[in-house]
């Protein structure tokens, strides 16, 4: 089997995955992007297995994406939200996950804007824990679907230039995405103001640029980030006007890039800030394909991880 | 009470002294030192045969707790881990609840240690009222009530008028101003070293400057000013530049660093252990070593716990919830020893001297850390071959956030005697 290649018990991070489980993973994701297609979109894989849904940050999408994959995968699911304040003055998330894993769930899907929230969750919880973002930390099934996505168009994911543009500090897609494509040896450039690239990020395995032109030639990938103004606490850049005379990727700075490249968000969008508004809906735009994509890879990897519980704690 | 302690080699900086002893105490004081004193059945003896014989540890810089967190630490608690530790005295700074910001606070804690009295306590007192760094404190009156210093610790000063005004009134009371320095419009709300490792990790970073621009705006005005100046907890390479400059140039500045930032290093917090979430942050190996360094030249005066007792729920947290500190007061002096004594990196008296003749010196102690007949009692006894492991569960500390247990090496305290009293045997 196959399969053995695989073997955490938990996603936590790109950075814990071998080059193989990746693509083992995208394997898996594949066959099921291809039943998706099909009338009956239901599988028994998870039969009899129970699923959290925990997000401390408001997520639309990512939070319905896990919920989609799970059913599909025959799991019982529930969803539990609460905001980061309840946590800081009311239950601890030591307790919010001991009174949640008393009721013996399989997996705990979690998002929290605290970097190493999941891995802080391993050192005492039975279940296996899916890192769905976690700070300015990690998103690995984000950079998974978006791995399907490159993969599904260029037929591989070696040897490829992936451009990364914006506020790459505060980004945990980014860092995923990073990780991801250094592993599979791509050639990776970074691009925005200084404030928000600091040139460490080249001991990652990228090159950083400050000039949009000049790092998005020749990409055959073009990954926008949102601009989240919310995150850092401002002065990363003087205004809104400025950012997109510098860094929005429009019609004129996207033909920099190689003639088959394809344009990337992890949504949500703030069109004609970062990404012009025709040509995010333009054909060279895969963003929807990305959301699809996320249900298929997300049952790839609760397939996976298959919901056994500890039955030590460590 | 008479005590008699036989054979221990006595090394006190202090006095020069580096030989084998008998040191009889009698009524809390040093009587006689000398190289044989009669034993007799009437006087309790100690054979300190292969053991070492330390003026007693002084730890200037420790969070008590008590007032208002004695959930974390109280005074008596933190008595008998600084007595474990080998710390005759230590001086507990004024974050407490209320802050020490006046006499009534400071006289409690003095009070409070009295009846706890196991080890000597003196109080640093805050520099600014509810350390809101905008009016000084009654020094003088604080001063008089036992404050042996001033410190906002936890704090930094962030107004330069401030500190220069606080250094300038303390110049006519001959106490240190002790500065926590830390630029907190650099290091906001960061909460590891600010580098590579914060960045791959997503955890907001405290950069070097964050420190260095306070060590430097200090310097510049202690230049002038020629008060007693004192830095906590040095971290940084550029920060050790300055200080060594700055004592080529005579100007008047003492520094400390803890056991965790000359051990340790950021690599460790990879793991988002919040045992290793402190202020400053752990930063890089060259940082490390620019720090043992500073040891081994002088730029470092003495070592410091930073004792930072905190529940053990309240490390038990998200990375970014958890607050900041480590205890320290029973692990500095055999983690040093082990670790920098052993390898040669600094010898056993200058380890004396940053645990005990320095700090004596920087809070103007001048009974303590030095071993002379007439002198109060307060001696360290070593013993340098008997193997230690770290337990989480042998602190006599109500805390147990450390990040050296499971730390195994050689070098413990045998007794710890303060007043003439002994304060702590091991068993």
């Amino acid at each position: 089997m196959k399969e053995t290649i695989f073997k955490q018990k938990h996603l936590l991070s790109i950075e814990d995955l071998s080059p193989e489980e990746i693509d083992l993973i995208l394997e898996i994701a594949e066959s099921f992007v291809e039943v998706s297609t099909r009338n009956i979109k239901k599988f028994p894989a998870l039969k009899g297995k129970t699923v959290v849904n925990l997000f401390f940050e408001s997520s639309t999408r990512t939070r319905s994406s896990f919920e989609i994959a799970a059913k599909r995968l025959s799991a019982d699911l529930i969803n539990f939200s609460a905001s980061i304040s309840s946590l800081k003055k009311g239950e601890s998330l030591r307790d919010t996950v001991l009174t949640l894993e008393a009721m013996n769930p399989h997996i705990i899907v979690i998002r929290h804007s605290a970097s190493g929230s999941p891995k802080y969750l391993t050192t005492f919880a039975r279940s296996s824990i899916i890192n769905a973002g976690d700070g300015f930390h990690e998103h690995p099934t984000q950079a998974l679907l978006d791995a399907l996505t490159i993969k599904q168009k260029f037929k591989t994911l070696r040897g490829l230039k992936i451009s990364i543009i914006g506020d790459i500090l505060h980004s945990r897609v980014a860092r995923s995405n990073i990780i991801l494509h250094h592993k599979m040896g791509n050639e990776i450039s970074l691009i925005g103001p200084p404030s928000l690239v600091p040139k460490e990020f080249e001991q990652m395995g990228a090159k950083v640029y400050y000039d949009l032109k000049e790092g998005v030639k020749n990409s055959d990938i073009v990954m926008m980030l949102r601009v989240q103004e919310e995150r850092g606490g401002g002065n990363y850049f003087p205004s809104i006007r400025e950012y997109r005379k510098l860094f929005e990727i429009n019609q004129e700075t996207f033909s920099l890039a190689k003639e088959s490249a394809i344009l990337m968000h992890p949504g949500p969008l703030n069109r004609d800030v970062e990404i012009e508004t025709s040509l995010a809906d333009s054909d060279k735009s895969v963003i929807l394909q990305q959301v699809t994509n996320g249900i298929a890879v997300r049952m790839a990897v609760l397939y996976l991880l298959k919901g056994e519980r500890n039955e030590i704690i460590n | 009470m008479k005590l008699l302690i036989k054979n221990g080699r006595l090394i006190d900086p202090a006095t020069g002294t580096d030989n084998t002893y008998d040191i009889l105490i009698d009524n809390k004081k040093i009587k006689e030192i000398s190289s044989l004193i009669k034993k007799t059945p009437s006087i309790k003896t100690i054979d300190a045969g292969g053991l070492v014989i330390s003026p007693g540890f002084i730890d200037m810089h420790v969070h008590l707790r008590e007032p208002g967190f004695e959930n974390k630490e109280t005074i008596e608690t933190g008595s008998k881990a600084a007595a474990h530790g080998g710390f005759t005295s230590i001086a507990c700074m004024a974050n407490t609840s209320p802050v020490n910001d006046n006499r009534t606070v400071t006289e409690y804690i003095i009070a409070r240690s009295k009846q706890a009295g196991i080890v000597n306590i003196f109080p640093i007192a805050a520099i600014s009222m509810n350390l809101e760094g905008k009016n000084i404190t009654q020094m003088d009156d604080l001063v008089e009530g036992g404050a042996v210093g001033f410190s906002d610790d936890g704090r930094c000063v962030m107004s330069a008028d401030l500190i220069r005004k606080s250094l300038e009134y303390t110049k006519m009371l001959d106490v240190p101003i002790i500065e926590h320095p830390e630029d907190h419009s650099i290091s906001g709300d960061g909460q590891v070293n600010e580098g590579f490792i914060s960045y791959k990790y997503g955890l907001r970073g405290i950069l070097n400057a964050a420190e260095e621009v306070i060590v430097a705006r200090d310097i510049i005005l202690q230049e002038r000013i020629k008060s007693k100046l004192h830095l906590a907890h040095i971290s940084t390479f550029g920060s050790i530049d300055l200080i060594k400059n700055a004592k080529k140039k005579k100007i008047k500045v003492t520094a400390d660093a803890t056991p965790h930032h000359l051990l340790l290093n950021e690599e460790l917090i990879t793991t988002y252990n919040t045992v290793y979430k402190v202020k400053p942050p752990l930063r890089t190996e060259q940082d490390r070593l620019a720090l043992i360094r500073g040891l081994q030249d002088g730029t470092i005066d003495c070592i410091i716990s930073d004792h930072a007792p905190h529940t053990r729920d309240e490390k038990d947290k998200e990375f970014e919830f958890a607050p900041f500190g480590v205890i320290g007061l029973e692990t500095s002096f055999s983690v040093i020893y082990d670790r920098l004594v052993r390898s040669k990196t600094i010898n056993l008296k200058k380890l004396i001297e940053l645990f005990s003749t320095n700090p004596a010196k920087i809070l103007n102690l001048k009974t303590r850390g030095m071993v002379k007949p007439g002198l109060p009692a307060d001696l360290t006894i070593l013993n340098l071959n008997k193997r230690f492991e770290i337990h989480e569960n042998n602190f006599l500390s109500k805390a147990n956030n450390s990040p050296f247990i499971g730390w195994k090496g050689q070098g413990v305290i045998e007794y710890t005697i303060v007043n003439g009293k002994i304060a702590y045997k091991r068993s």
